[in-house]
């Protein structure tokens, strides 16, 4: 019998939350071309906009910025909404909630592993944006990377939700049109919210990436921190931490 | 004989009074009073589908809809308190299959017992639990290239790290070979032996039931016995523990027939 007795398991433990970070991104160090796929899709996606563009400037500006709040998004969602989904399938979270780890742990440290390399994401999406591909932001592109890392979050948040609701990965990759493509519409990236007819605008206001593309394009705009850009973060910051906490509701330690 | 009989005031690793859980339409187990007692192998035995692996997840407390009592280690089944004490292996291994078997184990320990403080008390830990299940030499194979009794020997290496007081083991040996076989139930008297640790296996081969200290025979939802294999087969005057299930199912199927024309 052991001669110490180990913590107890708490709402949020560093170490707890720590280790299963580190396990994740273990977990895809073994998996080289998922990480390579993540990292230079969003790259690609908007070195092909620049030339698809090449005509007008202006349009690229808008579109880019906005992009690079959604690709963060939409890839954190998918890569989450599968890892929960094995999670749960393998038997894995099973025997983790059989254990001391808290949910808040479980939830913390993939928001932390995937996270970071939203930051890696991010940060080389935005750098070649801006200095390569000609990207005109008045604003600071550290704030453009702050809410493209806040859309990372928001993507994990929602990916870790929705795979409560898929029985297969089948079914989770069709949440990808069901619940991204509607806000892609409707977020003001192909036309502003304002011209859209009022009843998809009022619709447009309540979804989240509205307000991660509304926020690049205050950074885009204005050289200052705006109070409009602060209260669009604010609101993406807000929604991510509500569907997280809708995600660990939907985590079970006894089930059917 | 019975070495818990030297500790008549210790309560029982597991007792069950009147438990019952319904899963969708189906009440899977019906009523059922038993009791597991401490540092000897219980064996759960009957045919697949009879709810043992459904009992084991109430004992370990990840099955929802259970109803009457269920005491684990002095604590209702699922107490916050079990969650270091009990270890769980399921009937498909539950490991991580884009981690080596060291990385896995390194990171379940980390869950049992977190903090760099103990980081070294866990090297150990995790260094004694892949010896335990024979893979010292596949320490640092991927899970997923491994074959399936390897993967599930991982699994309940994962179950032995943090040296648990109760394990459940769910068909621990599925799709073994012989040799191994007799290993793990070696390894299981001595885990019981030693380190004073309660098993409760199941299985739906009969000829591991002989290995057992103590039998449950399960068949729909009902246990059917709750002894010694020894006490088991003389009483049913059978000679082996098989034959002597056998000829308790027909002894239930007649009564139920007989409470059918009753009626």
């Amino acid at each position: 019998m052991s001669t110490t007795t180990p913590a107890p398991a708490r709402a949020l433990s560093a170490a707890r939350t720590t280790a299963t970070a580190a396990r994740v991104l273990r977990q895809l160090r073994h998996d080289p071309r998922t990480v390579a796929l993540m990292i230079l899709v969003p790259c690609l996606m908007l070195f092909l906009l620049r030339y698809v563009f090449d005509g007008s400037a202006r349009t690229f500006d808008s579109i880019g910025a906005s992009l690079l709040g959604i690709f963060p998004l939409i890839t954190m969602f998918l890569v989450t909404s599968i890892a929960t989904l094995r999670e749960r399938t393998s038997g894995t979270l099973e025997r983790l909630l059989a254990m001391p780890l808290g949910k808040g742990d479980l939830i913390a440290g993939y928001a932390l592993a995937f996270g970071s390399l939203a930051i890696v994401q991010s940060a080389l999406a935005t750098g070649l944006a801006v200095w390569f591909l000609g990207l005109d932001v008045t604003g600071s592109p550290w704030l453009l990377l702050l809410v493209a890392l806040l859309d990372a979050l928001l993507g994990t948040a929602l990916g870790l939700f929705v795979s409560a609701f898929a029985a297969s990965e089948f079914q989770a990759v069709q949440f990808m049109p069901a619940v991204i493509f509607p806000q892609l519409l409707l977020c003001g990236l192909f036309t502003p919210r304002d011209a859209m007819h009022p009843v998809l605008e009022t619709i447009s206001d309540v979804l989240p990436m509205s307000y991660a593309v509304d926020a690049m394009n205050e950074v885009l705009r204005h050289t200052e921190m705006t109070t409009a850009f602060v209260r669009d973060t604010l609101i993406v910051a807000a929604c991510a931490l509500l569907v997280l906490a809708l995600g660990a509701a939907t985590l079970k330690r006894r089930t059917a | 004989m019975m070495n818990y009989s030297s500790r008549p005031t210790e309560e029982p690793a597991v007792h069950a009074q009147d438990l019952t859980v319904v899963r969708g339409p189906r009440t899977v187990l019906r009523g059922l009073g038993f009791t597991v007692p401490r540092g000897q192998v219980t064996g759960l035995l009957g045919p697949s589908g009879c709810g043992k692996s459904t009992l084991m997840r109430a004992v370990v407390g990840t099955q929802a809809k259970v109803t009457g009592t269920l005491d684990v280690l002095g604590h209702p089944a699922g107490h916050p308190a079990l969650r270091t004490r009990v270890g769980y292996v399921t009937q498909a291994p539950a490991v991580y299959d884009d981690l080596t078997v060291r990385q896995n184990l390194d990171y379940f320990a980390a869950i049992l017992d977190p903090g760099r403080a103990s980081a070294d008390r866990r090297h150990e830990n995790v260094t004694r639990a892949i010896a335990d299940v024979d893979l010292t030499t596949h320490a640092d194979t991927l899970a997923g290239n491994l074959s399936g009794g390897q993967r599930s020997r991982v699994s309940l290496a994962v179950a032995l790290l943090g040296t648990p007081e109760l394990l459940v083991l769910d068909e621990p040996t599925v799709g073994l070979d012989p040799v191994l076989r007799r290993d793990l139930w070696q390894l299981f008297h001595t885990l019981a032996a030693e380190r004073d640790a309660t098993l409760l296996i199941s299985s739906h081969v009969m000829d591991e039931a002989e290995r057992c200290d103590r039998l449950l025979l399960m068949r729909d939802g009902e246990v059917l016995a709750d002894d010694t294999p020894d006490a088991l087969r003389t009483r049913t005057g059978s000679e082996t523990v098989e034959a002597a299930f056998l000829h308790l199912v027909d002894r239930a199927a007649a009564q139920g027939r007989t409470k059918e024309t009753s009626r």
